[in-house]
C-alpha cells in the first residue's frame, strides 16, 4: 500500500493544468516507475495528480514546420517502436532501448525521465545532442501560457530542473535540422539491462562525404557531471576540421577536461574519464565509417 | 480516499472499491490470484509481472486505480477453463524451467506476451525481452529453452 491520501485523475491536459493551479502540494505522477519507488522509501504521504488518463499527451507527431513533437507521456516502448522516431531520430530509439527492462519501458515516460532531473536519464544525452526544446505550460489566473526552454538550460543541478509548481511539461520538440545528423548513444553499465548508467555518451554529427570535414558535431554526457551536459568546447575543437584520429584524440582530451567527472559509489572519477575517452572515440570512429546523409 | 473501478481480470469482470494507494499486485492477490509474487517490490525483479492490455508491467509499481477499464492477465488466467496448460506452461515443465518457482509466474507472463505478438525472436532478442525478469536460482537455460521451443514452433 502506498501512502497516497488523495488522487486527482484529469482526462485532458487542460484539466490537469487546472487541477494543478487550483490545488497546492500535488505530486505529479506519470508512469510511476520513479515516483512510486521513491515513495516506498519515505514515510511521506502524497496527494497525487495522475496523468495516466491524459491520452493526448501520449503522442509523437510532426509540427507545421516539420519538427518532431513528442508528448511528455510518451513511453520508452513507444519511442522504440515509432516510425517517425526510427526515420528521423534513430539515436533516440537506441537510447530508449537501453533504459530499464521491457516492463519499465512500457510504463516509464520520457517526460518523467527529464522532469525528475536524474543525472542517469538515458533519454537526456540523446535529446541534448538533438537540440531538444521543451514546451512548458501553465495557467496564470485562468490564462493559458507556454514557454519554450532548451533542454540544456532546463537542468539546474542534481535532481533540480527549471519547472515551477503549477507548470507541466507538454511536449519535447526536436528541430528538423537535427534529422540530418548521424551518430549514436552508448550506455556503459555493469549489467546490460535493469541498471543505471555508469556513463552515457551521445554523439551526433555531419561529416562531409567528399572531403571528410566535420560540418556539425554535438556531444553530451550522462552521469559524468552533476547533471547531463553538452560539451561545447569539445564540439568547437572539431567543427570545420577533417575527421581523423588526431582530431578524435583532441576531442577526447577536451571531453575529459570539460566533463567535471565525479567520484560516486557507482564508478570512480578516473574510470569515468577512461570510459568517456573510449566511448567518444568509438562513436566518432563510427561517424567516419557512416559519414552523413546527402540533402 | 477510495475509488470504484471496474476491470477485467483473467476474462472475468470485476467491480471493486479500493484504496487509492493500493498497488495492482495487492489488488489481484486480494481477489485470490496469489500467483502474482512480490519480489523486490520496487520494479526491478519482474516477479509481480502481469499483462495489462496485453503488455507486461510490474504490478508492484502500478497503482490499482490505473487498471480502471483495462484488462489484466495473471498466471491463473493462462490455462484453459478445463485446466489444460498453455503451450508455454507445458514447455516450462518439459524443459525443466522451474526451480524454486518464485519467478515462474512473471516469466510466463512476459513470455506469453512474446508468444501472443506472433513475431519471430532470435535467442538474443528473447534474452533482451526477458531482461526484466530475474531468476535468483539462475535457472535461465531451462527458461530460454522453453521459450525457444514455443516461439520457434510457429
Amino acid at each position: 500500500m502506498y501512502n497516497i491520501v488523495k488522487i486527482i485523475e484529469p482526462r485532458s491536459f487542460s484539466e490537469a493544468l487546472t487541477a494543478l493551479s487550483n490545488t497546492p502540494d500535488l505530486t505529479v505522477i506519470a508512469g510511476g516507475t520513479d515516483v512510486l519507488v521513491k515513495l516506498k522509501k519515505t514515510q511521506e504521504t502524497l496527494s497525487v495528480l495522475s496523468l495516466d488518463s491524459v491520452d493526448e499527451m501520449r503522442s509523437i507527431r510532426k509540427t507545421s514546420d516539420g519538427s518532431l513533437a513528442i508528448g511528455a507521456l510518451t513511453t520508452f516502448d513507444m519511442l522504440m517502436n515509432d516510425p517517425l522516431i526510427n526515420e528521423h531520430t534513430p539515436i533516440l530509439k537506441q537510447a530508449a532501448g537501453t533504459m530499464g527492462g521491457p516492463q519499465i519501458r512500457n510504463r516509464a515516460t520520457v517526460g518523467g525521465n527529464l522532469c525528475n532531473g536524474a543525472v542517469s536519464a538515458d533519454s537526456a544525452p540523446a535529446l541534448l545532442t538533438l537540440n531538444a526544446k521543451l514546451v512548458i505550460s501553465r495557467l496564470d489566473e485562468g490564462e493559458y501560457l507556454e514557454r519554450i526552454v532548451p533542454l540544456e538550460s532546463f537542468y539546474k543541478g542534481p535532481g533540480k530542473v527549471d519547472l515551477a509548481y503549477g507548470e507541466l511539461l507538454k511536449d519535447i520538440i526536436i528541430p528538423k535540422d537535427s534529422f540530418r545528423c548521424r551518430g549514436g548513444y552508448i550506455k556503459y553499465s555493469r549489467r546490460k539491462a535493469m541498471d543505471l548508467a555508469m556513463l552515457g555518451v551521445s554523439v551526433l554529427g555531419i561529416v562531409n562525404e567528399s572531403n571528410g570535414v566535420v560540418e556539425d558535431f554535438r556531444i553530451a554526457l550522462g552521469v559524468a557531471a552533476p547533471t547531463p551536459i553538452r560539451l561545447h568546447e569539445a564540439e568547437s575543437v572539431c567543427i570545420g576540421k577533417k575527421l581523423d584520429q588526431d582530431l578524435i584524440k583532441a576531442v577526447c582530451d577536451q571531453v575529459v577536461q570539460g566533463s567535471h567527472a565525479r567520484d560516486s559509489w557507482r564508478a570512480s572519477k578516473a574510470f569515468r574519464e577512461y570510459l568517456m575517452r573510449e566511448l567518444t572515440s568509438i562513436l566518432m570512429n563510427s561517424l567516419i565509417k557512416e559519414g552523413s546523409l546527402h540533402d | 480516499m477510495t475509488k470504484d473501478i471496474q476491470f477485467t481480470l483473467n476474462g472475468k469482470r470485476f467491480e471493486v472499491t479500493i484504496d487509492v494507494g493500493m498497488s495492482l499486485t495487492d489488488l489481484v492477490r486480494s481477489l485470490g490470484n496469489k500467483g502474482t509474487k512480490v519480489g523486490c517490490g520496487a520494479g526491478e525483479c519482474g516477479a509481480c509481472t502481469v499483462l495489462l492490455n496485453g503488455k507486461p508491467v510490474n504490478s508492484c509499481i502500478y497503482l490499482a486505480v490505473w487498471a480502471d477499464n483495462k484488462e489484466v492477465l495473471t498466471v491463473e488466467g493462462l490455462s484453459a477453463p478445463d485446466g489444460t496448460l498453455s503451450p508455454l506452461q507445458q514447455a516450462f515443465i518439459d524443459e525443466g524451467a522451474v526451480q524454486c518457482g518464485f519467478c515462474t509466474p512473471g516469466m510466463l507472463l512476459t513470455g506469453t506476451s512474446l508468444v501472443n505478438s506472433g513475431k519471430h525472436y532470435s535467442d538474443e532478442e528473447i534474452k533482451y525481452e526477458m531482461s526484466g525478469n530475474f531468476c535468483r536460482c539462475t535457472g535461465y537455460q531451462g527458461i530460454l529453452s522453453a521459450l525457444k521451443k514455443v516461439l520457434n514452433s510457429k
